[in-house]
Formats: structure tokens, C-alpha cells, sequence
């Protein structure tokens, strides 16, 4: 099996917009919402999320990038290099509506993280969690408020987001480990 | 200068084992490239000089001290990054802010740290370097910050144990830790190392500080210049006193006597500690000649650039090697020094436990 492409451009551009639309939906307006993307590509994701949400309802929403690397369960495991990328939230969360955002939703622990590192910083009142791309395999009980597609997948693929500010095109792939080296 | 991998033999190992091994699933499936394909960039299992350190890893120390001053920067800066991890320091010699520093930073990190000094200790009762570093590998131990008054100490202490060893100061050899937030707080200021002008002033003779500061420096790109009384220079270093050989391995530093050539045109002046004990050994006449020759005064740091960062490894001599109104001056940056010290001892104590 070739690596093949389970989201084009333009599936890619309507999801992430469906996704801004039920956000505001869900959250009845933008007031008090902030949007914060984990590094890296839930950053691109949420800065593009953050910006549509501004565009629907003609106001401000902040938007924070968050590094987990600091509180990831597996550092130290072969393979996991330990290169911090920056965090730098809104000045505050606490009592704010955040939607965290991620590229890609699999065994859950990211986002275990994520919300332990998120809670440091404050006590918001509500986080929620946008994925791109849910593919399944949790080990934690996590789920997603708001997901551009789920695609099955076996433990032994790859889901492969590419984002235009970091890959330089916008599309997800699907392979295994090998193909998509 | 060539990049000196020779003396970490852990190193084959684990450049050789890493593409072999299919990475563990993180979680992060779709993770950047970057973390998936890059090769890695820490190839370090202790911190025992800068002497082996390449430029591209003394640059991740300050990039990943970036993202620790962050953390500190938080309401209740601690984050679990070493939880699980226990951290000892073992001193077997005085110490403040190193001690105090690495200290902070592994609580910081949610290390545990338990902390032995010579004095009150099975040390008193004769026990061996090997022997304590040992003890404390078989109690679970997993990184031991040293500090002793002979150079290459923790060099043994590394031979003999499977814990990482942090060199906290050894003798006049190294003291690596305070050469990485020297050139931390010197990049935070100018943005890069390369080009600046670094004149050292004081007893580089006798002076870790120094050492490695000359090796950082030298590889991130700056110019160093020594400067100090012909009795507290070191022999063989600089082009001007040294053989052919030397020249070659130290394009970069230069030796000068005259302070006031040493500080013209200067980017950074450290001003380093004088001891007193140099006096009773006769290299130096008196504390007061001292001052009068080499004493940092805004006088004489008006002959650098007219910014110029004011450093010092502490604890001072005011009034000594450096004027009280230089010390606590608006060009000095000796109290970020030791702030900039705690994020940059949690960076290596995060890369060492949990970058290889």
C-alpha cells in the first residue's frame, strides 16, 4: 500500500472552517473563548481556527501556543527528543472558555498533558478539545468536542498531518511508518 | 576547533542505537518531523566541561533555557517534566548559588534532590570519591552535580558510575554550568556570541570560570581577551606566548597586560574573583597594587563599548577586582547572571536526564 491522501486542501480548508463554526456554536459567541494550540501543528491549526472565529464574530480571541514536552509521560523513551518549543499563553485563562487545539487525536496522552501543563497556568472554565483528525486507538479516557474527520486507522499506520506554515502544503496522509519516512 | 566526541564513549552508543530502534509510539503520531526524524542533537550522558560540546548543542542548552525561564516565569513555576527522578549534590567545597541553583532548578523540575557535603558526611570518615558516587548510584541516584577542589574529579567520579555526573566547579579545571549562563546572559543581551569582543579580567590563571567560559565563547564565535598580572595568567594560551601548535587551536584568544587595551572596544567585561589566598602564595604583592591596575572602574569601562555588559561569576571583592558603582551600575547584569544561572542548570539537568 502507496501512502495515500485521506484529506485534500480543500477537505482540509473545510474542516478546519466547519470546526470554527461549531465552536462559536457550541460556545454561543466568542466572549471569554481563547484558542490554544500545541505545539506545532495544533499551533498553525489554532492560530487559523482563531482567526476564522474573529472573522464570524468581529472580536478579539486570544490565542496562546503550549509546549507539553515539560510534561509528557514518555520523555527519556528512545526517540523522544527533548527539543522545547515555546509556550506563551494569553495573560490569563483562568475563568476564560480555552479550546485546545491539536492536529492529531490518538492514544489520548497528548492531551492528558496538555491539560495538566493547561491547568498550571490557571483554572479556565471550561476547556475543550478540537482535533483535525481523530484516528482512534485512545488508552485514556479522552474524547474530542470538535473533529475534522475521523479516519480509521491500524496501530501500525501513520496519520500524517501537512500544514501550509510548516510542511508547506496543506493535506493529510495515511501510510505506514516505512512509507512515509 | 574540532568537535571532541572522544571523550564520551556513551556517545557511538547511542548514535549507533537510535536509527536501528523504531521510535516508540508518543502519542503524538503526527508529531513535527522535527522530533521524529531529526538526529539528535544532545549527545551527552554527563556535563563535565564545554570542551566537548559542539556549537549546535550549546545551542540547544540556551534554546531550552529559553523555554525554562518561561516555566519560571509562571505563578507556581514547577512542572513534572523529572518527577521521579532523584538529583543529589555532592559538594565537597563551598558554594551558594551553584549549589543553590541546581538545587532549585530540579524542584523546579520535580526532581527529588537530596543534597551531601564533605563536612557531616561519610567523607569525614575517610570514604573515597568512588566509594560516595557509588553509595549514592545504589541508593537510585540518577544525576550527581559535583563540585571539588581538585580538577578532573568528576571526571572520576563519571569512570565509576552509571549515574550522570554534572561538574558544579572542580579545582582551576571547569565549571561549566557558569560558562553556559555567562553566555546565556551575553546572547539575551546581543542576540549571538559570534564576533563579540569578551574580555576577561582577574586571575585566569587559577580561574574554572575562565576555562570554560574560553572554550563556550571560542565555539559560539566570540573573541576572547585575557587580561590579568603576568604572575595569574595561564602559559600556553594566546598566540603571543604560546608555541606554533597552540596558536592554531586558539585563533580567538588573545593575552593582554594592559587593562586599558584589554577593555577598549570590549562588548563584555567579567571581572573575575580574586582570592585572597594568591597574596600568601607571593604571586601578587597586595590587594590595594591589585586594585590600582586591574580594578573594573567606570573610568576604565567608559573604554569599551559605551553598552558593554558588566559580568562576574560572584561572590564579589567590591572594591577589589570590581568597583562597587560598576558592580551595581546600570551596565551590570551580575544579578541576571545569577537568576539566568537557575534556568540554565534546569536545562541541563532536563537534557541530561532525559535527552539521551
Amino acid at each position: 500500500m502507496t501512502p495515500r491522501v485521506v484529506m485534500t486542501e480543500d477537505d482540509l480548508r473545510r474542516a478546519v472552517v466547519r470546526i470554527a463554526h461549531e465552536i462559536v456554536e457550541e460556545a454561543r459567541g466568542a466572549d471569554d473563548l481563547a484558542v490554544v494550540g500545541i505545539q506545532t501543528r495544533g499551533v498553525a491549526l489554532g492560530r487559523r481556527i482563531a482567526a476564522l472565529i474573529e472573522g464570524f464574530e468581529s472580536t478579539q480571541v486570544p490565542f496562546g501556543s503550549l509546549d507539553i514536552s515539560l510534561y509528557r509521560d514518555d520523555l527519556g523513551l528512545r526517540g523522544v527528543k527533548p527539543t522545547l518549543h515555546r509556550t506563551d499563553l494569553p495573560r490569563s485563562i483562568t475563568d476564560t472558555r480555552v479550546v485546545l487545539v491539536d492536529d492529531v487525536l490518538y492514544t489520548g496522552r497528548t492531551v492528558r498533558a496538555a491539560l495538566d501543563a493547561l491547568i498550571d497556568f490557571g483554572r479556565p472554565q471550561r476547556i475543550m478539545l478540537a482535533v483535525l483528525v481523530d484516528r482512534g486507538h485512545r488508552e485514556l479516557p479522552i474524547r474530542a468536542d470538535f473533529v475534522g474527520r475521523n479516519i480509521p486507522t491500524r496501530r501500525d499506520e501513520v496519520v500524517r498531518v501537512r500544514l501550509r506554515e510548516t510542511d508547506g502544503r496543506d493535506e493529510v496522509v495515511l501510510g505506514t511508518r516505512e512509507e512515509l519516512r | 576547533m574540532t568537535v571532541q566526541y572522544v571523550t564520551h564513549p556513551d556517545l557511538a552508543r547511542s548514535v549507533t542505537a537510535s536509527p536501528n530502534q523504531p521510535a516508540p509510539d508518543t502519542g503524538g503520531i503526527a508529531a513535527p518531523a522535527a522530533r521524529r526524524d531529526a538526529p539528535p542533537r544532545w549527545h551527552h550522558r554527563h556535563v563535565l566541561d564545554l570542551d566537548d560540546f559542539s556549537r549546535d548543542e550549546i545551542e540547544l542548552v540556551l534554546e531550552t533555557t529559553d523555554e525554562m525561564r518561561e516555566v519560571l516565569a509562571r505563578d507556581i513555576p514547577r512542572v513534572p517534566a523529572l518527577r521521579g527522578t532523584t538529583v543529589a549534590t555532592l559538594f565537597y567545597e563551598a558554594s551558594t548559588r551553584t549549589r543553590a541553583s541546581f538545587e532549585l532548578a530540579g524542584k523546579v523540575l520535580g526532581a527529588d534532590v537530596i543534597n551531601l557535603s564533605a563536612s557531616g558526611s561519610s567523607v569525614e570518615k575517610g570514604e573515597s570519591l568512588i566509594d560516595t558516587v557509588r553509595t549514592l548510584q545504589a541508593m537510585g541516584v540518577q544525576v550527581i552535580v559535583m563540585r571539588h577542589p581538585r580538577s578532573g574529579a568528576p571526571y572520576l567520579a563519571a569512570a565509576h558510575c552509571q549515574a550522570a555526573v554534572v561538574n558544579g566547579g572542580d579545582g582551576w579545571h571547569a565549571h561549566p554550568s557558569q560558562a553556559l549562563l555567562d553566555l546565556y546572559t551575553i546572547r539575551r543581551r546581543y542576540g549571538t556570541l559570534a564576533g563579540l569582543r569578551v574580555a576577561i579580567v582577574g586571575d585566569i590563571a587559577h580561574s574554572r570560570v575562565a576555562r570554560s567560559n574560553i572554550w563556550g565563547l571560542t565555539t559560539m564565535g566570540a573573541e576572547v581577551v585575557l587580561c590579568g598580572p603576568p604572575t595569574l595568567l595561564p602559559s600556553g594560551i594566546g598566540p603571543r606566548i604560546s608555541t606554533a601548535r597552540e596558536e592554531v587551536a586558539f585563533p580567538h584568544v588573545t593575552i593582554e597586560h594592559d587593562l586599558e587595551r584589554a577593555l577598549r572596544g570590549a562588548d563584555v567585561v567579567m571581572a573575575l574573583r580574586l582570592q585572597k589566598e594568591r597574596m600568601q602564595s607571593g604571586l601578587l604583592p597586595g590587594l590595594r597594587e591589585y586594585a590600582r591596575r586591574y580594578q573594573i572602574t567606570a573610568e576604565r569601562l567608559a573604554l569599551a563599548q559605551p553598552d558593554a555588559l558588566v559580568m562576574h561569576p560572584g561572590p564579589m571583592n567590591e572594591g577589589v577586582e570590581i568597583a562597587p558603582e560598576v558592580a551595581h551600575g546600570g551596565q551590570s547584569r551580575i544579578e541576571e547572571q545569577v537568576t539566568n544561572g537557575v534556568a540554565v542548570r534546569m536545562a541541563l539537568l532536563f537534557l541530561v536526564a532525559r535527552g539521551g
